[in-house]
């Protein structure tokens, strides 16, 4: 390794000006990156990562400001550079991947033009020979017939493939540094690990530098060699990747490697170190129920759900479009499976296989093409959603959606989301009834109480989760269907939530379906796994079984990818 | 309700471009409201002996060819102006918001329908469908009412339509049917207050279109009829007697007609803010 660092970061302060006065979003940050290092820079949501990545770049939003610091790139203060040098920098000297590939891609121009564009912007190619350039660059991020795909749109792409081409554009002119924010939010495991070996690849040809921006701790251990970990726009520690697993010294490094579900740690481990735990009583030993009240819950036998395929093949603008004969794509393809009462299952798959299908159509959000679901004794298929709706079996089955901020009407407050189930459900009526059953609900979810006034956007990720919960379990359901709760959630509020639920199953005797991409997440609150792929189950068995010695091909696959660090591996 | 003055304030004081226009606004609709009663003369009186006065202490705005004081006038107008604009826009608000709605929120032959009868109402030059309107049913205030309230729906069937179509599968949505909530409902208490804030932008444009539109129709001679106070009438009244130098004729009414529509134009983003939850912190 060099001695002079490639980039240093020195002191630096960001400040954004708000309605509300200014914020300090970075205070005092430095660290630097080695030649050919890989640098983590890890933390949650609102610890200034991304702000420091685009202050690196200049990409900073206009409210924003470096008041105070220095950033040094190879010699060069980018904190006084102008607007010109940067754009001549950008891209060719250092540049940047982003979260979201299908979004920093411009949707309307072909993929390989965009290569293009960074090539002739920064005069590595001509007009004549870009367009080869261009090609082999997409050859080099192993894109599969890079002739044809260099005319692909984004939108035909897959968000790996976009996430590809993103990582072709910015090492087409050969940077010396590589910012890479979040590369894989949004990606299946299975593709995030390719997506990561291929940056891992390309950048070790290369001799790049590479500051990796990531929230998860896993990642973090798998491909960097030194992490920065930040809080609240400071550095709370920076240590080689082995120091900082095997003996961290911060207190919320600690925290957050406690909370960072492996596979071998237990729920309570996660807030072990955790400061604020107060609620929590360590969990009752799980009990599999296999005595008398066992009963299936829940039966469903051989689902299947059929979409009409929207991409029929129309020729040119030939005439009279015979209607083709209606296609069909099946989302579930015959699956079966029983759920026992108190028992939790996990539904694990990555997107597309068919398992959000699954728990709409067993929280009867929608109807089934052909197949039973056999709830307490009734078969509630025979009812179309829509009659389902008014019967007494509709409160019995409840869900706990994705995206927290999306599932709550932002012009409810919380206090008006919790009551919603009481009042329609229930019927309660009495406005002072269901205030007292909505502040039982919540001191049940811990929730304050002063929060129920609040809108979901004065509300941080972890407390409209709460909401979500609260709602519901407001009219005691029996079946409880949890649709990735915590994807949304940082590491350590993850973890509060998913003793929290964990918590609660105990108390209302609630059944669970845990429909989830992360099979570590899922153990932890499941006794039950069933993985899905392409529609059908694939496997069936115990959690700790089907993580430790899985049988299906595609299992084996699932679990290899999820990226962790196991101190012994190190 | 305290809350919402709170959130009136703060909305106020954030941008005093929302302060100008709503002070206008209010002054609008003081002088709606009061008109006859503020008014220093009636405005119907003709005055045989006081035709033609330029503006000045007694009148501050003049008077006309029938010596009415054109002050007066321009302040009792307002009523009838504002109250056309209003019912308009609200009438269009409600019934386009509503088939919107539906076509976003069901989609299929509800939205082929509506998009077509709003398409086919676009295609048409607007301005000259009103007037057929009025002319067809009759030249009356309702009329213009009618008129104006036809040709502004396809905006707000369409802004409402593409706002309901991207939330009609968010969470929120699901979560209302896992509670039993008919279509229906959803629609009403769950989808509706949340397209209200693109929505109120488009009120406040189109209330200044409505007064534009129904001062148009009057000024060419349907809709409203004179000696009835109005400030299209009032303008078509004095323009012929701009070239012979009496400008005050209708510059007043023609500046008041300007004020209200420039105010209503700036209204919009106020609006928007007050009624969006999310600006409230």
């Amino acid at each position: 390794m060099d001695a002079q660092p490639i980039l240093r970061i020195d002191n630096l302060s960001v400040r954004f000006r708000t309605r509300n006065g200014t914020v300090d979003a970075l205070k005092g940050v430095s660290f630097s990156v080695a030649k050919g290092e890989v640098l983590g820079v890890v933390g949650e949501s609102g610890s200034g990562k991304s702000v420091t990545a685009f202050t690196v770049t200049g990409l900073l939003d206009q409210a924003g400001e470096a008041c105070a610091g220095t950033i040094n790139f190879d010699g060069m203060e980018l904190t006084k550079a102008n607007e010109a040098e940067l754009r001549e920098l950008r891209g060719r000297e250092f540049s940047m991947i982003f979260q979201n590939p299908r979004a920093a891609l411009n949707p309307i121009r072909p993929v390989g033009k965009q290569i293009e564009d960074v090539l002739i912007q920064h005069a590595q190619a001509t007009r004549q020979d870009a367009k080869a350039k261009a090609i082999s660059m997409l050859e080099k991020v192993k894109i599969v017939e890079p002739y044809l795909r260099y005319w692909s749109y984004p939108f035909e792409l897959s968000g790996g493939m976009c996430q590809r081409v993103m990582i072709a554009i910015a090492l087409a002119c050969e940077p010396r540094l590589l910012i890479a924010d979040e590369p894989t939010t949004g990606l299946d495991v299975t593709t995030q690990k390719a997506t990561m070996d291929l940056i891992r690849d390309l950048t070790r040809e290369q001799h790049l530098s590479v500051v990796l921006i990531t929230h998860d701790l896993g990642m973090a251990a798998a491909y960097c060699d030194r992490i920065v970990v930040m809080q609240k726009g400071e550095v709370v520690e920076t240590a080689a990747v082995r120091d900082l697993f095997t003996a961290p010294k911060h207190p919320y490094t600690k925290k957050l490697i406690a909370a960072s579900p492996g596979p071998s740690s237990k729920l309570d481990d996660l807030t072990a170190v955790l400061d604020d735990n107060t609620s929590h009583q360590p969990s009752m030993t799980r009990t599999i129920n296999s005595g008398a009240d066992t009963g299936h819950l829940l039966e469903v036998v051989d689902l299947v759900k059929e979409f009409p395929r929207r991409d029929v093949e129309m020729t040119g603008w030939a005439w009279p479009v015979k209607k083709r004969e209606a296609q069909v794509f099946r989302a579930v393809d015959g699956i079966s499976f029983v759920l026992k009462r108190g028992e939790s299952l996990g539904l694990v798959g990555e997107s597309g296989c068919g398992k959000s299908t699954t728990s709409s159509i067993l929280t009867r959000l929608m109807d089934p093409t052909s197949g039973d679901v056999i709830f307490d004794g009734a078969n509630v298929t025979s009812y179309s959603a829509q009659q389902f709706a008014r019967l007494p079996q509709r409160m019995k089955i409840q869900m706990v959606f994705q995206d927290p901020s999306d599932s709550l009407n932002p012009r409810f407050t919380a206090q008006d989301s919790i009551a919603e189930p009481l009042k329609r459900l229930l019927k309660m009526k009495g406005s002072k009834q269901i205030d007292i059953k909505v502040e039982e609900l919540a001191e049940k979810v811990g929730l304050e109480k002063a929060l129920l006034s609040r809108f979901p956007h004065q509300l941080s990720g972890g407390q409209k989760a709460r909401v979500g919960i609260a709602r519901a379990i407001a009219a005691d359901p029996l079946l409880l269907i949890l649709d990735e709760p915590t994807s949304a959630l940082d590491v350590s509020v993850q973890a509060v939530v998913l003793q929290l639920l964990d918590r609660l199953r105990c108390e209302l005797g609630m059944s669970y379906i845990f429909v989830s991409h992360d099979l570590n997440v899922v153990r932890l609150l499941c006794e039950r796994v069933i993985v899905m792929n392409r529609g059908r189950i694939v496997e069936d068995g115990l959690a700790d079984e089907v993580l430790s010695n899985p049988k299906d091909d595609y299992t084996r696959q699932l679990v290899s990818a999820i990226p962790h660090f196991e101190p012994g591996k190190l | 309700m305290k809350r919402f003055l709170r959130h009136l304030r703060y909305v106020m004081s954030e941008n005093p471009v929302t302060l100008a226009a709503f002070s206008l606004f209010l002054l609008i609709v003081i002088m709606a409201l009061l008109g006859p009663a503020i008014a220093p003369y009636d405005p119907l009186a003709t005055d045989a002996a006081k035709t033609l006065k330029p503006p000045g202490w007694q009148h501050p705005f003049g008077t006309d060819h029938l010596g009415r004081d054109v002050f007066s006038r321009v302040i009792v107008a307002t009523r009838l102006d504002l109250g056309i604009a209003l019912s308009a826009v609200f009438l269009s608000f409600f019934a386009g918001s509503a088939l919107g709605c539906s076509a976003g929120f069901w989609g299929g032959w509800t939205d082929r329908i509506v998009g077509r009868i709003s398409d086919t109402i676009m295609a048409f030059p607007l301005f000259v469908l009103a007037m057929g309107i009025v002319a067809a049913l009759g030249n009356s205030v309702e009329n213009i009412i009618y008129a104006t309230a036809l040709i502004n729906l396809p905006f707000y069937a369409r802004v409402s339509r593409a706002e309901t179509y991207v939330r009609r599968n968010a969470g929120y949505v699901n979560a209302a049917r896992l509670c039993g909530a008919t279509d229906a409902r959803i629609l009403v208490t769950q989808l509706f207050p949340n397209i209200l804030p693109p929505m109120m932008v488009q009120i406040s444009l189109n209330m200044g279109w409505a007064i534009l539109n129904a001062a148009g129709l009057s000024f060419i001679g349907l809709g409203v009829r004179p000696p009835d106070a109005e400030w299209g009438i009032m303008v078509a009244e004095g323009a012929t007697y701009i070239v012979s130098g009496e400008w005050w004729l209708a510059m007043f009414p023609g500046a008041a007609l300007m004020a209200a529509v420039f105010c209503f134009n700036l209204l919009g983003d106020g609006l928007r803010d007050l009624v969006d939850p999310q600006r409230r912190t």
